[in-house]
């Protein structure tokens, strides 16, 4: 059998690996999907509980995790098309219009 | 069951699976041109050996030994990662389809006649028909052609669409069987096929099923007079040869659940002697299935394609509206009565 | 032998974030997360979250996944040139991650050494999670619907084509700039 610690080394380095993503790319879309990484991290670490509880309410959490990763993808990334629209560009460090 | 004989029987039911899905593959291909010959007046192929039976093997032969083009500025990893993509996906699905009720001794074991029943055996194949549209964007994407992009996006963004009408209207069978699992699905219908109350909902997936596998009259993704050939128009031998095969093993995974949810499955009138009672749900089941493959045949022939927007629109406006309503009537009257 | 299977997908995993990290095109970077939602799917399985780790590839890798895809080429994202970040960052930051790392991983090794899971033991059923969905965290799920549409008028809103402006001269052709790569499909 597998010790559960097993299952939390593998969601944090996910995590971590997201973590780094995000801080180090600077391509948005790939930011966005550093985000969905620590989000995927996350549900891991909730499943592996649930089992281990043997509580549905780990199974819930995840659900609403990938509900609420949907909207978010949704919203962001139609945010990223009307920024696109208007900058032509995609590199998160020139987005600063709002820079003193 | 000890794991080695268990993996053993699993591998020799996947290999006559994969065997009986690409010869009848080859021979759907057949079926189609001489039935839609028929339609048209004409016959079909008839040169290739008698009745021309053998012109699957002549198509085989002339995919292999085509010349492979691959265009210069392809993104190479992706372009050829499609094809298979496309291919094992399709195959996938059919891991999870029972074809018979009873068990067959194999090696010294009792094995259902499917591959491996799992308890979301429905949301399995949903799963992976949604993962079906990596294998148009990322054709169409690494084709680098105008046509290829175009017939993809629009592929895509179809299939999308009727996934969810596909999806919810499968759900009205499942809360009358009360279980995801293929199996116990077709274990409730013993006493009426589900296409009775469920008639709406068995419309609503014939149409998405339709759109789902790209044929007439939703094949504006590889519309032959407009688009070039969509999203595999960069193609050849036997790339080309992989996302046709998994056109036609999508038909049959969507002919095989139609069957298996609204039709019965294997059920049918049984009489006879114990070896004539033991072939006969495999005859009901594949008289079903090949009821479902003549109609995509004869739609095919007889209908014209839908435009782009009013497919769109017939999706999300008019599908997506009547299977939730299907779902809430189906759940009121299942609440109501038990 | 779910040991095997459990480090297997475990190496994917990290392979294919690892491969996130490293690969420059977002299309490649997308794709290597779609390889990561597959191997968590399975890691769902072995802990016998069946319904769970089917609706993690239809709704995650088939549709939000799909969506990235999309977005990445309808704009035509391009590989990051190279980044002219400052060599401290890296000199200082991969350690310090590392070191994270480490430190997340020692808590957790320590605290839960003892506490296996083994294959099998609990499946939770679709029935139950169905059942405690509707009941107990109804108000949840309520919410979500809500907020479902709210991303959905958001969202048709934001990335909706705008129409174009009214041009004073009516014979002169209308002129307007696209930026490169963009596709317009009409």
């Amino acid at each position: 059998m597998i010790p559960l610690s097993y299952y939390l080394i593998l969601s944090a380095i996910l995590f971590c690996l997201g973590v780094a993503g995000f801080i180090i790319k600077t391509d948005v879309i790939t930011v966005f999907i550093s985000i969905e990484l620590m989000l995927n991290g996350v549900n891991l670490s909730f499943v592996a509980f649930s089992h281990f509880l043997r509580d549905i309410g780990g199974n819930i959490f995840v659900f609403f995790v990938m509900v609420v990763a949907a909207a978010e993808a949704s919203v962001g990334l139609a945010i990223i098309v009307a920024v696109y629209r208007n900058r032509t560009t995609l590199n998160v460090d020139k987005m600063n219009l709002l820079k003193l | 069951m000890p794991n080695a004989t268990f993996f053993l029987i699993s591998l020799v039911k996947c290999g006559v699976v994969l065997f009986v899905l690409l010869t009848l593959v080859a021979y759907i291909q057949l079926a189609e041109r001489k039935i839609v010959g028929r339609m048209q007046s004409r016959v079909g192929p008839t040169r290739v050996g008698p009745f021309g039976l053998l012109q699957p093997a002549a198509d085989a032969v002339k995919f292999i030994l085509k010349e492979d083009i691959t265009p210069d500025s392809a993104h190479k990893f992706l372009y050829l990662l499609s094809p298979a993509l496309s291919a094992t996906l399709s195959m996938l699905a059919i891991t999870v389809i029972p074809i018979g009720g009873g068990t067959i001794r194999l090696f010294g074991q009792n094995t259902p006649m499917q591959i491996t029943d799992i308890n979301v055996g429905l949301l399995f194949i949903l799963g992976v028909t949604s993962l079906g549209v990596y294998g148009i964007v990322l054709a169409g994407w690494s084709s680098n052609s105008k046509y290829s992009l175009l017939g993809s996006l629009r592929g895509a963004s179809q299939m999308i669409s009727y996934e969810l009408a596909l999806g919810l209207a499968l759900i009205g069978p499942v809360i009358l069987a009360g279980s995801l699992s293929l199996r116990k699905i077709v274990d409730a219908q013993q006493h009426y096929w589900f296409l009775l109350p469920q008639f709406l909902a068995f419309l609503i997936y014939l149409t998405a099923a339709f759109a789902e596998t790209n044929r007439i009259p939703f094949d504006l993704p590889e519309a032959e007079g407009e688009l070039g050939a969509g999203y595999h128009t960069e193609y050849s031998a036997m790339k080309f040869a992989l996302f046709f095969l998994a056109e036609y093993i999508n038909m049959i995974t969507v002919s095989c659940v139609a069957t298996l949810v609204f039709l019965g499955g294997w059920h049918g009138p049984v009489f006879g002697p114990a070896i004539l009672q033991a072939i006969l749900p495999l005859f009901w089941f594949v008289l079903k299935v090949c009821f479902f493959l003549f109609l995509y045949i004869w739609v095919r022939g007889t209908l014209p394609r839908f435009r782009y927007d009013q497919l769109m629109a017939f999706g999300w406006k008019v599908l997506v509206p009547l299977a939730l309503g299907n779902i809430l009537v189906t759940s009121l009257i299942v609440g109501l009565l038990a | 032998m779910q040991v095997a299977l459990f480090f297997v997908f475990a190496t994917l995993a990290v392979a294919g974030a690892v491969n996130l990290l490293v690969q420059r095109a977002p299309i490649n970077a997308a794709l290597s997360l779609v390889a990561v939602m597959g191997a968590l799917a399975v890691l769902y399985l072995l802990l016998g979250a069946e319904f769970i780790a089917f609706v993690q590839i239809l709704v995650y890798a088939g549709a939000i996944m799909v969506l990235f895809v999309f977005v990445i080429m309808l704009l035509n994202a391009q590989p990051d040139p190279s980044s002219h970040r400052s060599r401290v960052a890296r000199v200082i930051g991969i350690p310090v991650l590392v070191l994270l790392v480490v430190e997340f991983c020692g808590f957790l090794a320590t605290q839960f050494a003892n506490a296996p899971v083994r294959m099998g033991e609990y499946i939770s059923s679709t029935e139950e999670l169905g059942t405690a969905l509707f009941r107990r965290y109804l108000l949840p799920f309520e919410v979500t619907s809500v907020l479902f549409l709210v991303g959905l008028i958001g969202a048709v809103l934001l990335a909706a084509r705008r129409e174009d402006p009214p041009v004073a001269d009516r014979d002169a052709p209308s002129v307007t700039r696209k930026s490169p790569g963009e596709l317009v499909i009409r």
